[in-house]
Parts: structure tokens; C-alpha cells; sequence
């Protein structure tokens, strides 16, 4: 071997190569028509969700902070993200269009939201995130769940109190009614533009793991004591991971909501913020790939499960106890090597 | 050998990634035996028919979605042992949540079902009903209640009351039954069907004079403990209580009332139906609670004492209201069909492409001349909106059973 190439940038290459071929392969099925329409319909949630899963090993595994409200994020995404669609509808017709502005919009402002979060909570040290960020999760939920908002001519008319308070003209509509969530939504979210996203996801993460900022991130969630003494700014670097983990988590939001016609705020409750953290557990801590991968499984196993009705939700289980087990395992471990070496000989051999 | 094995591993991982994306088609349908005596009816109607159910079959809700799917059960038989046309029921969960519940739809799309009984609860059912809408397939709901299902999609219509006629009812008979003149209202403000009725009976009830004089909520998170709520409303002398809620978070309000030794009127609605079935619950608490509700399983006409013998029988249980209204789905989707034969002169469902059927389904439904009988309700008509039209049943509880009003 007379080239070195960098090992990081080779992973990011199996990343977004892995992503690319699941596209082909789904895109070519379903233009041959041999896509089920069970699978279809999973295609878009499972882009949100892959989204998520690398949004939160960016805090999980890179930075070393534990995030339990994420869902938090993508709820402010998802409904921001919705807002404004519906806000845009008659002055953006292109459908396009009005998806990267609702992306965009979703994106920053789940940001501020993880700005406002991790600016005190991040000085702290010990559990305060996973503490205030499981509040967080619960007060979203909670605030959506009594907001009403509607749009007219006027602009967008928001209320706590009930759909008659926005007092909307004739003409108007309202977006978001409170515990019934936003409905009425335009599906504008497209399986491309949700690979689109994971490989911006994707892109922006790496990037950020192998730069200059990234490796200063690692550090801190190594030795914090280290780092600070080689003179690094630790708020600001775990800040900044934060923040975009937030932001992204905001335009997987979007992609999700724009998905359904109607999203509900409790959707988006504690149970979908352990739900990512398991993908990411189960994919490896600080493992993007690894992430993609469990995401994908672990959306589609239980709807492929179906055929076990009544037994499903036990053979998931199951499934999930075996996967832990499995790849935990020395054994195993050791064979999954002797398999990628068998691979890396051949390479060698041919390079010479 | 390593070589070999690799290879195996890799051929065996692209075998299963195919095997998930094939058709399922009929390998969890929950079908129903054959009755022996085919053909012996005059019906103009033959063929198979494919009804989905979708519903929360586990998980907080399941008991909804369980009554429902048992109900249709039961319907599924009894047309299938009349001869000529057979039904076939495919039931999938959704979890009380709406994206299973597309996941469900779509699954249901690949076992080629030619209509839909569901979804069971609301806010899954908005997100559907956008689906089917268009897909062009035709559902009938048996009890999602909120307008939002039915609204701007005409293929989805309603077996059970909407929330607003809910509402508007309840105030009516309050006013014309004058059962209070002081009125407090306890509701779950992160329930869509529970604001839903709230927001009409208070407008209604504006209308008609009946004074509020205490709004107390709660939500999900919040439902263990009423000591507030109740408090509230004894403090401002409220004679009635309207608690348009499910019965779990009722039973416990009426507890605490007892504890607080105050003891208005109670007054529910279809939600509330189902409380002298839960377990370790003291009959005596809910003496005098009045509920509107389209069914009750102490009625003694024939029909209903039929389908609650055999429920029984089968499932070992009370069937719920819920359990009726899935009963009377598929019976309406039964007369819709025979409907539309009878009109034809024949007609062979079998093989019918859902859109097809919608289109069918959507004429028969609003034409004026159908209406369908049920358990719930006799001659039930059908709006071009979707909303069912039928008499509320006003029920009270005396003596730890439900007797009519």
C-alpha cells in the first residue's frame, strides 16, 4: 500500500455508499413494481428515523452527553416545519420549494430551542442534560398540546385556548388544533428528498467528527479535565454539537410530519426519544453506520413481523435480545473480523 | 471454507431482504368458518368480500380495538352461515398510533382488502382517512368520533355519533330533562374527543341558559388523582356533573366525589360506557349516573340479546358499545352490498377493485333510500358528510346495571 487514505474518511465513504445503494435498490423495486406497498410506506419513516439515530450518537457518542428528550426536537421540528408549509402554501406553489424552506425553517428553529437548552445545562457536569432534556420532551409535548394556530390573510393567529379564539376569516384555516395536532397537511416529504436529507445529515456530522472542532469534542467527552487544561472552551465544543444534533433532529421532524396528514403532539413523547436512543445503543455508541443500520432494522421488524400478529410485539423482543447478545459476543465478534479480513487480504493483494 | 461461508452469509441476507419486500397475502387473515348451507338464500349478492379492520389490537387502547375486531367477529359468522356472499375479516393493529396505522393501511393495501371497518380511535384514523382518501378506498368507521375524520373526505363515513352531535345532545337533554341548573364539566384537554364534545356542549349550552360555573381539566399524565377537580366543582355547588371522558379517569372522579362527600348528578357520555366492567369497581359509585350512549347490553330486543349471548359465549365478556359498533359495521357494509345487488339485480363482489367499490359504497351510503339496521341504532341514515344519523339512547345506572331513561 503506497497511498494512505485517511480510515475516517474511508468510513464516511461506506456511510453515504451504503446509503446511495439502499436507495438504488428500493428505487429500482419500486419502479419494477415489485415494492410492496407496506414497504413504500415505511421508506420515508425510515429516512426520519435514520436522521434521528445520527443526530443523537452525535451527542451520545461523540460528545459523550445523554439526551432522553430528542423527540423533543423533532416535534418542534415537525410542527414548525408544518407551520410554516401551510403558512407558504399560496405564495410558494412549488412543492419543492416549499419543503426546503419548511426543512430549513424546522432546522433553526429547533437549533435556538437547543440553544436555549444547552446554554445553562451544558456548564453543568454529571446527568443535568438527560435530566433537563427529558423535561423538555415532556413540556413540548405538553405546550403543542394546547396551542392553537390557524392562517388567513392575514398571517398566522395563535392561541392557547380553543380553535374559536384564533377568530380566522372565513377563509382561513387552522393548522395546528391543540390535542388533536396539526392536521390537513400537504404529504409534500418524497422518498429522494428523504435520502437527500440523511446524506446531508450524514455529511454534516462527519464532517464535523473529523475536523478540527470534532476531535476537540472527542476529547472533552474523553478527559474533560485534560481538555480543559490544554486550554479548549468545553461549553462551547458540546455546545456545538448539541445544537446541530438539534438542528438535524428539527428537519427529520419535518420530513416526518410532512409525511401524514395529521401529527398529533404526543407522538412525540418520551417513548420515541428512547425508541432513537435504542437504535443508537443497539447500532453502536459513536457507530454512524452502525446507527443507519439498527434504525432501518428496527422501523421495518415490526411491521415485516405482522404475519406473528398477537406474537409480534414478543418476537421484536426477542429479536432485540439476540441482537445485544449476538454482537456483544467475542465469539462472534471474532468471526464477523475473520470475514471483513478475508476481504481486507484479497484488497491487499490486488493493490500489489 | 471461510470464503464459502462469507459467500453463504451474504446470498442468505439478500434472500431475507427479498423475502420481506413479497406479498403477504392471506397468512394472518382472520377468517371464519364456512357455513354448510350455500346457496339456500335468494340474495342477488355472491362472491367473497375482503374487509380490513384496522385498530389498536395492543397497547393502552387495545381494549377498543379488541372489542371492535370481536364484534365484527361475530357479524363476519353470522353473514357467513346465512350462505351466499362470505366475508373475510383482516384485522391488523395500529397501536393507537397513527403512523402504525398507515403502516397497518398499507399492509392491509397487500392483502388486497376491498374496504375498511376503522380505524377504531380518532386521531389514527385522520391520518387513514387522508391515505384512502387518495387511494379511493371507502372506510367506515365504527368510533372515530371527530369531525376532522370525516371532513373534505367524502369515501370516510361514521357509524357512531360525531363529537359535536355528542355535545349538542348531551346539552339538549340536560336542558329538556332539567337535571341541573348549576353545571360543572371535568375533561381531558389533551383528548381530541374529549375537547371536541366539551366545545359544543359549552356552546350549546350558552345557547340554552344552562349555567357553567365550573371548567376543570386534566390530561393523560395528569389522571390519578381528581382531588382538585372535584373540589372545584363542589365549591362552586355545582347539582350536575358533565364528564365527557372515557370511563377509566370517571371511575376515579366518582370515587373521590364520594370521599368528599358530595353528590351531584353525574352525567356522561359514550365514552363512559364500559364502567361497571372494570374490575374491583364498587357498583354502588356510579348509582344514578346518567349516560348517552347508542347501546346498552341489557336490552331485550332479540338482536341484542343474540350478540350478547354469543359474545359471551366466545369472548367471556360484556360487549362494550364499541364491541356493538364493530358488529354493525360489517353488517352495514352486508346491507350496502345487498343493497346495491338488490338494485343490479346481481352482483359479484369477488375480485372488485377497492376504488371501484368505493365509488359503489359512496353512492349507496348517501343514497336516501338505504339506511341499515343495528344494534346500535335502527335505521341508521348516512349524510353526503359521512355522519350517521340515529336516535341517542339516554341510559341510567340503577342497581349496578344500566336501565333505559
Amino acid at each position: 500500500m503506497k497511498k494512505m487514505i485517511n480510515k475516517s474518511t474511508v468510513t464516511s465513504f461506506i456511510n453515504y455508499g451504503i446509503v446511495i445503494a439502499l436507495f438504488a435498490v428500493f428505487q429500482t423495486l419500486s419502479a419494477t413494481g415489485n415494492l410492496s406497498r407496506q414497504l413504500t410506506g415505511l421508506l420515508i419513516p425510515i429516512c426520519a428515523y435514520v436522521i434521528m439515530a445520527l443526530a443523537l450518537n452525535l451527542v451520545v457518542g461523540i460528545s459523550g452527553e445523554l439526551s432522553l428528550g430528542h423527540a423533543g426536537f423533532m416535534s418542534v421540528g415537525a410542527f414548525s416545519g408544518v407551520i410554516t408549509a401551510a403558512a407558504l402554501q399560496n405564495s410558494v406553489t412549488n412543492d419543492v420549494a416549499r419543503f426546503v424552506i419548511a426543512v430549513v425553517v424546522a432546522a433553526l428553529i429547533a437549533a435556538i430551542a437547543g440553544l436555549i437548552i444547552g446554554i445553562p445545562v451544558l456548564r453543568l457536569r454529571g446527568d443535568y442534560l438527560a435530566i433537563v432534556t427529558l423535561a423538555f420532551g415532556e413540556i413540548i409535548k405538553n405546550v403543542l398540546t394546547c396551542l392553537y394556530i390557524g392562517v388567513d390573510s392575514k398571517g398566522l393567529h395563535i392561541s392557547a385556548v380553543s380553535e374559536e379564539a384564533l377568530g380566522l376569516e372565513a377563509t382561513g384555516k387552522a393548522i395546528v388544533k391543540g390535542p388533536m395536532g396539526a392536521v390537513g397537511i400537504m404529504k409534500i416529504s418524497t422518498f429522494i428528498s428523504g435520502i437527500i436529507l440523511v446524506l446531508i445529515a450524514l455529511f454534516v456530522i462527519q464532517n464535523l467528527i473529523n475536523s478540527r472542532t470534532g476531535r476537540a469534542i472527542k476529547a472533552i467527552r474523553d478527559n474533560r479535565i485534560a481538555a480543559e487544561a490544554c486550554g479548549l472552551n468545553v461549553v462551547k465544543y458540546k455546545l456545538i454539537a448539541f445544537v446541530t444534533s438539534a438542528a438535524i433532529a428539527g428537519s427529520a421532524g419535518a420530513l416526518y410530519a410532512m409525511n401524514y396528514s395529521s401529527i398529533t403532539p404526543k407522538k412525540f413523547d418520551f417513548n420515541t426519544s428512547i425508541l432513537v436512543l435504542v437504535f443508537v445503543v443497539l447500532g453502536g455508541i459513536g457507530n454512524l453506520t452502525g446507527s443507519i443500520i439498527a434504525a432501518i432494522v428496527l422501523v421495518a421488524l415490526p411491521e415485516l413481523l405482522r404475519e406473528f400478529s398477537d406474537y409480534r410485539m414478543l418476537v421484536y423482543a426477542v429479536v432485540l435480545i439476540l441482537v445485544m447478545i449476538i454482537s456483544n459476543n467475542q465469539k462472534t465478534r471474532a468471526f464477523i473480523g475473520k470475514i471483513f479480513g478475508v476481504f481486507k487480504k484479497k484488497k491487499e493483494g490486488e493493490d500489489n | 471454507m471461510k470464503k464459502l461461508m462469507a459467500i453463504g452469509l451474504s446470498a442468505a441476507m439478500c434472500v431475507s431482504m427479498f423475502a420481506g419486500c413479497s406479498n403477504s397475502s392471506d397468512s394472518n387473515a382472520t377468517t371464519t368458518a364456512k357455513s354448510g348451507n350455500e346457496g339456500s338464500t335468494s340474495t342477488a349478492l355472491t362472491g367473497t368480500f375482503n374487509l380490513g379492520l384496522i385498530g389498536p389490537l395492543t397497547g393502552g387502547a387495545a381494549l377498543y380495538g379488541n372489542a371492535v375486531k370481536n364484534g365484527a367477529e361475530i357479524a363476519v359468522e353470522e353473514i357467513n352461515a346465512l350462505g351466499g356472499v362470505q366475508f373475510k375479516l383482516f384485522a391488523e393493529d395500529d397501536e393507537h398510533d397513527a403512523e402504525k396505522s398507515v403502516n397497518a393501511y398499507n399492509t392491509l393495501i397487500d392483502q388486497k382488502v376491498q374496504a375498511i371497518n376503522g380505524t377504531v380511535t380518532t386521531n389514527p384514523c385522520v391520518a387513514v382517512a387522508a391515505e384512502a382518501y387518495s387511494d379511493r378506498m371507502f372506510m367506515l368507521t365504527p368510533s372515530a368520533s371527530s369531525t376532522d375524520v370525516t371532513a373534505n373526505n367524502d369515501n370516510v363515513f361514521q357509524l357512531c355519533f360525531s363529537d359535536p352531535n355528542q355535545g349538542t345532545a348531551s346539552a339538549q337533554y340536560i336542558s329538556d330533562n332539567k337535571l341541573g341548573t348549576k353545571i360543572a364539566i371535568i375533561y381531558n384537554n389533551s383528548d381530541a374527543y374529549s375537547t371536541g364534545i366539551y366545545t359544543t356542549f359549552k356552546n350549546k349550552a350558552a345557547e340554552l341558559n344552562l349555567e357553567i360555573v365550573s371548567t376543570t381539566t386534566f390530561t393523560e399524565d395528569t389522571q390519578n388523582d381528581f382531588s382538585v377537580q372535584v373540589a372545584d366543582a363542589q365549591a362552586a355547588g355545582a347539582d350536575l356533573v358533565f364528564l365527557p371522558i372515557y370511563y377509566t379517569p370517571a371511575s376515579l372522579i366518582l370515587k373521590q366525589a364520594k370521599d368528599a362527600g358530595y353528590a351531584p348528578t353525574f352525567f356522561g357520555v359514550d365514552g363512559m360506557d364500559g364502567i361497571l366492567d372494570i374490575e374491583g369497581f364498587d357498583k354502588s359509585l356510579a348509582e344514578g349516573l346518567i349516560l348517552l350512549t347508542p347501546f346498552s347490553a341489557d336490552a331485550t330486543d332479540e338482536r341484542t340479546v343474540s350478540f350478547v349471548t354469543k359474545y359471551k359465549e366466545k369472548y367471556g365478556d360484556t360487549p362494550s358499545q364499541f364491541a356493538a359498533d364493530g358488529y354493525d359495521v360489517v353488517y352495514a357494509y352486508y346491507d350496502a352490498l345487498t343493497f346495491y345487488a338488490n338494485k343490479k339485480g346481481s352482483y359479484d363482489v369477488t375480485g372488485v377493485s377497492y376504488s371501484d367499490l368505493c365509488e359503489i359504497f359512496i353512492s349507496v351510503f348517501t343514497d336516501s333510500s338505504f339506511s341499515s339496521n343495528g344494534i346500535t341504532g335502527n335505521g341508521m341514515t348516512w349524510s353526503t358528510e359521512g355522519e350517521v344519523t340515529k336516535a341517542p339512547k339516554a341510559m341510567v345506572i340503577k342497581n349496578g346495571a344500566y336501565a333505559g331513561l
